[in-house]
């Protein structure tokens, strides 16, 4: 039980040198010249932190189902209007 | 148990009552957003030169150290609902004060790039990026205050005594805002500052 909670105490501050140390990581490849993989380097990295904080922070590692159908829905939302205002207006 | 009128009071009922409610909340809060985001996709396609000059104007070095301002702010918030859920008020008070103030050294870099611009002649009005950089910054800016004031609201809770191990809600469900205020900005900053 100790060595339980010892451990959960543990993981916030794990999190947070992992964003930390991906923000580091992001800014100094955003120096160097890779033409388009800038950008899709920069949103792994973005939605590599993102998960970190959604699954740890907000803990929805221990969610459930329910919470996750909530989380992800609006993801989806979002994905089918990004595809398709871009369908749109790439083939105009 | 067998009793309705018990079960619609079971705390643990109510609790993941108010997570769904907050999770609903943020859904929509992810298509305010999303709005943005996709006019920001749609006119980087169609400008990217346009956007890749304009970006070099933003200080990356200013960006990043919001970044880590708001990433601390969250670990706080993270600290303050585990503390509260021990039953440790002060603590928990002294964490989500910190989130309060950080979040106010957020905004005050905030001010301090919009001045800058403002001085270089830099407006919303100046060409496309910078309309998007000014409503989607302007948009989370407002979120930002918004989470002070509610982060504030809590911790008035917890002075007053009405926060304890076992109940903590309004503590849990702010902390679930703020973390999604900081997650939007993890999606701003390369957007905006790193790769224009």
């Amino acid at each position: 039980m100790a060595h339980g909670t010892a451990t959960s105490r543990w993981i916030p501050l794990a999190v947070f040198a992992a964003l930390l140390l991906l923000t580091v990581v992001t800014v100094l490849v955003s120096f160097v010249d890779l033409g388009l993989w800038n950008v899709v380097v920069a949103l792994l990295i973005a939605s590599a932190k993102a998960s970190l904080v959604a699954l740890f922070f907000m803990h929805l590692k221990g969610e459930s189902p329910l919470v996750w159908g909530f989380a992800l829905v609006p993801i989806v939302f979002l994905a089918l209007i990004l595809i398709g205002t871009l369908t749109d207006t790439m083939l105009r | 148990m067998s009793d309705p009128s018990t079960e619609d009071h079971d705390p643990t009922v109510a609790f993941e009552a108010a997570k769904l409610g907050v999770w609903t909340f943020l859904a929509t809060e992810v298509l305010l957003f999303g709005a943005l985001f996709t006019a920001y996709t749609v006119f980087r396609m169609k400008y990217p030169e346009m956007f890749r000059v304009e970006h070099a104007k933003l200080d990356r070095v200013l960006g990043a150290v919001n970044t880590v301002v708001l990433i601390t702010s969250s670990l706080m918030v993270v600290l303050g609902v585990d503390a509260i859920r021990r039953g440790k008020a002060r603590l928990f008070e002294a964490c989500f004060g910190a989130t309060i103030l950080l979040a106010g050294v957020f905004l005050c870099v905030k001010y301090a790039e919009y001045t800058a611009k403002f001085h270089h002649g830099l407006y919303p009005r100046t060409n496309l990026f910078f309309s998007l950089y000014f409503m989607m910054t302007g948009l989370h800016g407002i979120h930002v205050l918004l989470g002070m004031g509610l982060l504030s609201y809590v911790v008035v809770l917890s002075r007053r005594g009405r926060l304890s191990a076992r109940y903590y809600t309004p503590a849990e469900m702010s902390g679930l805002y703020w973390h999604f205020v900081d997650l939007v900005w993890i999606y701003l900053f390369p957007l905006l500052y790193l790769i224009g």
